[in-house]
C-alpha cells in the first residue's frame, strides 16, 4: 500500500513543483517547490523530503519535510515551473513573472530576472496599465510562455529584458493554462471550453487551430500533454471532466471521462510512465489513473524469451508491441475505458488539493488546507 | 476574550471625539484622544485609532496547523454522526476527541521548539505563554474526555486518571533519565525525590527497581527495601483485562492496606525516614503527601494520589466532595484559586457548560469551546441547554469561532464547513460572509462561486458574477464580462455587454472576440440583445462564407422578428445594400416589400431633435442613405418581379 505524508505548513498552497533530476542520473525526487496563495504575505519554498522510506519506527519526525529557504513572493503565485535545476519561474496574480534562482551553498533564493507587468488591462480610455493575474507559466530552456486573465501571451527568453514576442487579445476570455505542443507551438485552454494551438512561426494574432467542447463551453482549468505522443493532450475542466484530444484531426475531444465533483485544477501524465494520469480538484480529492492494468499479459511474452540469446529481438519487438497500446489507450473509445483503473491517493476528502506533480515514483500535493502531501511509492 | 490592539495611523486632527466602528469582521476600529503610554507625548495633540482584534489567537502562525488539523476532524465527526451507534459510538467518539488532542500536542511541541531556539527573549516569552495555554487547553480537554465522553466507571475511573495526571505532570521523566544517567544513582541528590514521585503518580513497578538499587548500594538498609518493594509489588490494581469485580477488589486491597498498617505500627522502616514517608504515602496518609507540595505540583496530582491510596475505586459522583477537599487542603487557604482551578473543579463537578463558561473567559481564543462544545454535543449531553438568544450554545460557539476564522485574511475558507453544520443561522451568517470576501483574481473567485453553488445561494452567486463582470467591463475585457454575465443568468447585463460589442463593431467595422460570439450555443437566448449579437454575426459569417440568400433571410428576420433594436435597423439595412447590388436577385420580391416597409417604417419615425448642425449634417448623410437604399430596394423590386414573373411563366 502506498503511503502518503501529510505537513501542514501554515500557508495555502497554491502550487507544488519537484525539482527535476539531472537527465541521465539514478537520483530520485527529493526537492520540491511549493507557493503560496491568498495570505497577507506570499512565498515561493523549497522543501527536501526527508528519509522517511529508510526510518526505523522510533524516529519521532518521520516524514517530515524540511524546510530549505523560502522567499517573499509579492501577490498570489499563480503557477510555479522549475526553468532547469537552479532557477524556479512563478507568476503572480499581480501580472509579474518573476525569475528565482537557488543558491545550494548558503540554501538562499534570490530574484534573478523579473518581467513587472508582464499581464495588464488597458482600460478603457485611460493608458495606465491595470495589472492582470498571470495564470499560466510553460519553460522550455531557453524560453518561458506566460498566459493570463487578460487574454494575453506572452514569450519571453531568459536572457532577454523584454518580451520577445507578444501576442495580445489572443484570447477574449481568461487563459487558464498553457503547455509546449512541439517547440514552436503551444496549446492554451480558456474559460470557455476552447483549446487553442499556436505556432510562434506565424505571424499575427490569430490561433492555427481551435478546438471546443460542444454546447455548454465548461471553462477548462488545465492542460499537460503527453510526454511521447505529442498529437495526444489531456484537459480539465470546470465540471471535474477530464477530456482528452487528437489535435491532429477533429474539433472536439476525443474522450471525456467522468471525474471529479468540482473544478479539475491540474491533470498531469506521468512523465516516463504515460499509461498513468494523475489529476487533482477543488473537491478535495487526488486521482491516479491507471490504464496499465492489461500490461501483465503483454510483459509475459516479454519473459519467455528467458536468458537466450533471442532475448533482445524479441524483447524489442514486444516492447514496441506494449508501445503500441499505450499510443492507443487515451484515444481509444468506451470499450477501453473497462480498463482504466482509478485509486483515490488521498485519506479523507477536505478542502481544494490545488497542485500536483509527479516525478519516478515521488508524488507531492498541495491543499487549501494548508497541508504538503508526499508520497515516495506511488508504483508499488 | 481577549483582545489586542494595534496602531495604525496617527491622525492629526483636532481632538476629535472618541467614536467606535465595527469594521469588517471582528475588528474593532476606535479613534481616541487619549495616549496609552508616555512614549507618545511627544505628540500630546495626536489621537490615535486603534484595530482591535477580538480573536488574536487566529493570527498566530503556529496555531494556524491547528485549525487547519482539527478542522479536518470536524468535518469527519459531523459526517460519521449517522454511522454512530451503540458501543461503537463511544469509541469512535473517545477516537476523535484523542485526534483533537494530538492536534493540541504536535502544536505545543512545535511552540515549545520555537520558545527555546528563539533568541529575542520577548518573542521567546510570548512562544512560552501559548505552550502553557495550550498545555491547559489539553489538560482540561483529557479530563473532560474521562469524565464526559469516555463516562468510566468507579474502578477504571481512577486508571484514567492516573493516566491523566502522568501524562500532565511529566517532568519525572527527565529527572528519571538525569538520576539513572548518572554513575552512582543512588546516591544521586534527586534520588529519593525520584522514587517519592514514582510512588506520588503510581508507578510501582519503576520505584520497586529504583529501590533494589538503593539495596544493592546500601546492604543495611536492603531488608527494609525489599519489604516495601513486596508491599509495592502485591498492591491489587484493576487491570483492563481481569475479570475480578470491584468487591472482590475492595476486599484484597483492605487486606494489602492492613498490611502497610501493620508494617508502620511496627515500626519496620524505622531506621529509614525516607522508606517510612513512602510506607505513609502508599496508606494514603494526608499530612504525609501535603509534606511533597513541591513534588505534587498541583492540587489535582494531590487528589489522585489520594483517591489511588485511599479509595481506589471512588465512584463518579463521588469525584467532586474529594476534589473540593483536596483543592482546599493544597492551598492551604494560602492563596485562591485561578482560572484553570476553577474549570477543573467545575469538571469534576460534571458542571459542563460552567466548564465551557470559564474557558470561554480564561481562553484567548474560540477555537477551543467550539470544539469540545461540538464533540460533547454529539455525545448528547448538551441538548437541553437552550440560550436566550440564536440558537444553542453549540451553534452559538461555532459561529463565533467560524466568523473568526472569516476576518482572517485565508482562514476563511475552514470557516464555510463550519457554519454548514450550524443548522439554525449557519447559513445566513455564511451568506453574508461570503459577499465581503475580496476577489483579487479569477481562481478566488471560481473557489468562492463553487462554495455558493454548492449551496444554491444564487443570490451571492449572482452577484459575485455581476462583480467580475463589472470588473471585465472596466478592463475592457468584453468577452469575459460577457462569460461572466452568462453564468449569472444576468440577461441585463448581457444586454449592456452586447451593446458594447454593437457599439465597438459600428465603430471600427469588425468584430472582435470572435472566438466567444461565434461558440454561445444556447447562451444565446439569455438576452434578446445576445440573442440579436450572435445573430448578426452568423449573418457576417454566411456572408463571408458567400451563402448569401441565407444571409439575406437571416438579416430581414433580425428586422422582422423586432430582435435587432431599431437603433441599430440602419445598419441592417446599410449591411443589405451589397447583397441588393449582387449580380443575382437575392431578396424575392416579397422579402423587398419587407426591406422597403422597414426602411419606410424608420424614416417615418425619425425623431425630431434638438441639436442643430451636427444634426443637420447627421442628418444629411442618412437621407443620403435612404436614397440610395430607397434606389436599390426599387431596382431590386424590379428585378426579383422579373426572374419571379419569367421563372412561373417558364
Amino acid at each position: 500500500m502506498e503511503e502518503i505524508y501529510a505537513k501542514f505548513v501554515s500557508q495555502k498552497i497554491s502550487k507544488t513543483r519537484w525539482r527535476p533530476v539531472p537527465p541521465g542520473s539514478l537520483q530520485t525526487a527529493e526537492t520540491f517547490a511549493i507557493g503560496s496563495w491568498d495570505n497577507e504575505e506570499n512565498s515561493v519554498s523549497l522543501w527536501s523530503i526527508g528519509d522517511f522510506g529508510n526510518m526505523d519506527s522510533d524516529g519521532g519526525f518521520e516524514g517530515d519535510h524540511q524546510l530549505l529557504c523560502d522567499i517573499k513572493h509579492h501577490g498570489d503565485v499563480m503557477d510555479l515551473q522549475f526553468f532547469d535545476q537552479e532557477r524556479i519561474v512563478a507568476a503572480s496574480s499581480t501580472g509579474c513573472v518573476t525569475v528565482f534562482l537557488h543558491h545550494p551553498n548558503n540554501q538562499t533564493l534570490s530574484v534573478s530576472q523579473q518581467w513587472k507587468a508582464a499581464h495588464h488591462h488597458t482600460g478603457p480610455g485611460s493608458p495606465t496599465y491595470s495589472s492582470a493575474p498571470c495564470t499560466g507559466i510553460v519553460c522550455d530552456n531557453p524560453e518561458i510562455v506566460t498566459v493570463g486573465e487578460d487574454g494575453r501571451i506572452n514569450l519571453f527568453r531568459i536572457d532577454h529584458k523584454e518580451a520577445v514576442r507578444t501576442i495580445d487579445n489572443a484570447d477574449s476570455s481568461t487563459l487558464h493554462a498553457v503547455t509546449f505542443l512541439r517547440t514552436p507551438e503551444i496549446v492554451t485552454v480558456n474559460s470557455i471550453g476552447q483549446l487553442k494551438i499556436w505556432d510562434f512561426r506565424q505571424q499575427g494574432n490569430e490561433p492555427c487551430q481551435i478546438l471546443s467542447l460542444t454546447g455548454d463551453r465548461v471553462p477548462l482549468h488545465c492542460v499537460d500533454r503527453h510526454p511521447n505522443q505529442q498529437h495526444v493532450v489531456a484537459t480539465g475542466g470546470q465540471d471535474g471532466m477530464l477530456s482528452i484530444w487528437d489535435v491532429r484531426q477533429g474539433t472536439m475531444p476525443v474522450s471525456l471521462l467522468k471525474a471529479h465533483e468540482a473544478e479539475m485544477w491540474e491533470v498531469h501524465f506521468h512523465p516516463s510512465k504515460p499509461d498513468h494520469l494523475f489529476t487533482c480538484s477543488e473537491d478535495g480529492s487526488l486521482w491516479h489513473w491507471d490504464a496499465s492494468t492489461d500490461m501483465p499479459e503483454k510483459s509475459s511474452l516479454f519473459h519467455q524469451g528467458g536468458r537466450s540469446s533471442t532475448f533482445l529481438s524479441h524483447s524489442i519487438s514486444s516492447q514496441a508491441n506494449v508501445h503500441q497500446s499505450l499510443i492507443t489507450f487515451w484515444l481509444s473509445t468506451d470499450t477501453a475505458k473497462d480498463r482504466l483503473e482509478i485509486t483515490s491517493l488521498l485519506p479523507k476528502r477536505t478542502l481544494s488539493v490545488n497542485s500536483l506533480d509527479v516525478l519516478g515514483p515521488c508524488l507531492v500535493c498541495g491543499t487549501d488546507a494548508e497541508a504538503i502531501y508526499v508520497t515516495r511509492q506511488l508504483f508499488s | 476574550m481577549l483582545g489586542q490592539e494595534q496602531q495604525l495611523i496617527c491622525v492629526n486632527s483636532k481632538k476629535k471625539q472618541m467614536c467606535f466602528e465595527w469594521g469588517p469582521g471582528e475588528m474593532l476600529v476606535c479613534e481616541t484622544s487619549f495616549n496609552k503610554t508616555d512614549k507618545s507625548e511627544k505628540v500630546p495633540s495626536c489621537p490615535f485609532i486603534y484595530l482591535i482584534r477580538k480573536d488574536v489567537d487566529v493570527y498566530s502562525h503556529i496555531l494556524r496547523k491547528l485549525f487547519n488539523e482539527s478542522h479536518g476532524i470536524f468535518v469527519g465527526l459531523q459526517r460519521i454522526e449517522e454511522e454512530l451507534t451503540g458501543k461503537s459510538r463511544k469509541t469512535q467518539l473517545v477516537r476523535v476527541s484523542k485526534n483533537y488532542r494530538s492536534v493540541i500536542r504536535a502544536c505545543m511541541e512545535e511552540m515549545h521548539q520555537l520558545a527555546i531556539a528563539s533568541k529575542d527573549p520577548a518573542c521567546g516569552h510570548q512562544f512560552s505563554s501559548q505552550v502553557s495555554i495550550l498545555s491547559a487547553m489539553e489538560l482540561i480537554w483529557n479530563l473532560c474526555e474521562i469524565l464526559f465522553i469516555e463516562v468510566a466507571p468507579a474502578g477504571p475511573l481512577l486508571l484514567h486518571l492516573l493516566d491523566w495526571v502522568r501524562l500532565h505532570v511529566c517532568e519525572v521523566d527527565s529527572l528519571s533519565a538525569d538520576v539513572l544517567g548518572s554513575e552512582n544513582p543512588s546516591k544521586h541528590e534527586s534520588f529519593w525525590n525520584l522514587v517519592t514521585v514514582l510512588v506520588l503518580q503510581g508507578r510501582l513497578d519503576e520505584a520497586r527497581q529504583m529501590l533494589s538499587k538503593e539495596a544493592d548500594a546500601n546492604p543495611p538498609s536492603a531488608g527494609m527495601c525489599h519489604i516495601l518493594g513486596d508491599l509495592m509489588r502485591t498492591m491489587p490494581i484493576l487491570s483492563p483485562g481481569n475479570t475480578q469485580t470491584l468487591t472482590e477488589l475492595e476486599l484484597k486491597w483492605q487486606h494489602w492496606r492492613e498490611e502497610c498498617e501493620r508494617h508502620l505500627q511496627d515500626n519496620t522502616f524505622a531506621a529509614s525516614p525516607h522508606l517510612e514517608s513512602l510506607c505513609k504515602i502508599m496508606l494514603g496518609d494526608e499530612a504525609t503527601l501535603l509534606e511533597q507540595k513541591e513534588l505534587l505540583s498541583n492540587w489535582y496530582h494531590f487528589l489522585v494520589t489520594r483517591l489511588l491510596y485511599s479509595n481506589p475505586t471512588v465512584k463518579p459522583i463521588d469525584l467532586h466532595f474529594y476534589a473540593q477537599s483536596s483543592l482546599d487542603m493544597f492551598l492551604g487557604g494560602e492563596s485562591s484559586p485561578e482560572p484553570l482551578d476553577n474549570i477543573l473543579m467545575a469538571a469534576f463537578e460534571f458542571d459542563i457548560h460552567q466548564v465551557i463558561k470559564e474557558c470561554s473567559i480564561a481562553l484567548s481564543n474560540w477555537w477551543f469551546v467550539a470544539h469540545l462544545t461540538d464533540l460533547l454535543d454529539h455525545c448528547r449531553l448538551l441538548q437541553s441547554h437552550n440560550l436566550y438568544f440564536g440558537s444553542n450554545m453549540r451553534e452559538f460557539l461555532l459561529l463565533e469561532y467560524a466568523s473568526g476564522l472569516f476576518a482572517h485574511h485565508s482562514l476563511w475558507q475552514l470557516g464555510v464547513d463550519y457554519f454548514d453544520y450550524c443548522p439554525e443561522l449557519g447559513r445566513v451568517s455564511l451568506e453574508l460572509h461570503i459577499e465581503r470576501i475580496p476577489l483579487n483574481t479569477e481562481q478566488k473567485a471560481l473557489k468562492v462561486l463553487r462554495i455558493c453553488e454548492q449551496r444554491q445561494m444564487t443570490e451571492q452567486v449572482r452577484s459575485i458574477c455581476k462583480i467580475l463582470a463589472m470588473k471585465a467591463v472596466r478592463n475592457n475585457r468584453l468577452g469575459s464580462a460577457l462569460s461572466w454575465s452568462i453564468r449569472a443568468k444576468d440577461a441585463a447585463f448581457a444586454t449592456l455587454v452586447s451593446d458594447r460589442f454593437l457599439r465597438d463593431y459600428c465603430e471600427r467595422g469588425c468584430f472582435s472576440d470572435l472566438d466567444l460570439i461565434d461558440n454561445l450555443g444556447p447562451a444565446m437566448m439569455l438576452s434578446d440583445r445576445l440573442t440579436f449579437l450572435g445573430k448578426y454575426r452568423e449573418f457576417h459569417r454566411l456572408y463571408g462564407e458567400k451563402r448569401f440568400a441565407d444571409a439575406a433571410s437571416l438579416l430581414l428576420s433580425l428586422m422582422t422578428s423586432q430582435i435587432a433594436p431599431r437603433s441599430f435597423w440602419m445598419t441592417l439595412l446599410t449591411d443589405a445594400l451589397p447583397l441588393l447590388e449582387q449580380k443575382q436577385v437575392i431578396f424575392s420580391a416579397e422579402q423587398t416589400y419587407e426591406l422597403m416597409r422597414c426602411l419606410e417604417d424608420l424614416a417615418s419615425k425619425k425623431p425630431e431633435s434638438g441639436q442643430p448642425d451636427a444634426q443637420r449634417l447627421q442628418d444629411d448623410i442618412e437621407t443620403t442613405k435612404v436614397e440610395m437604399l430607397r434606389l436599390a430596394l426599387a431596382r431590386n423590386l424590379a428585378r426579383a418581379i422579373i426572374r419571379e414573373g419569367s421563372l412561373e411563366g417558364s
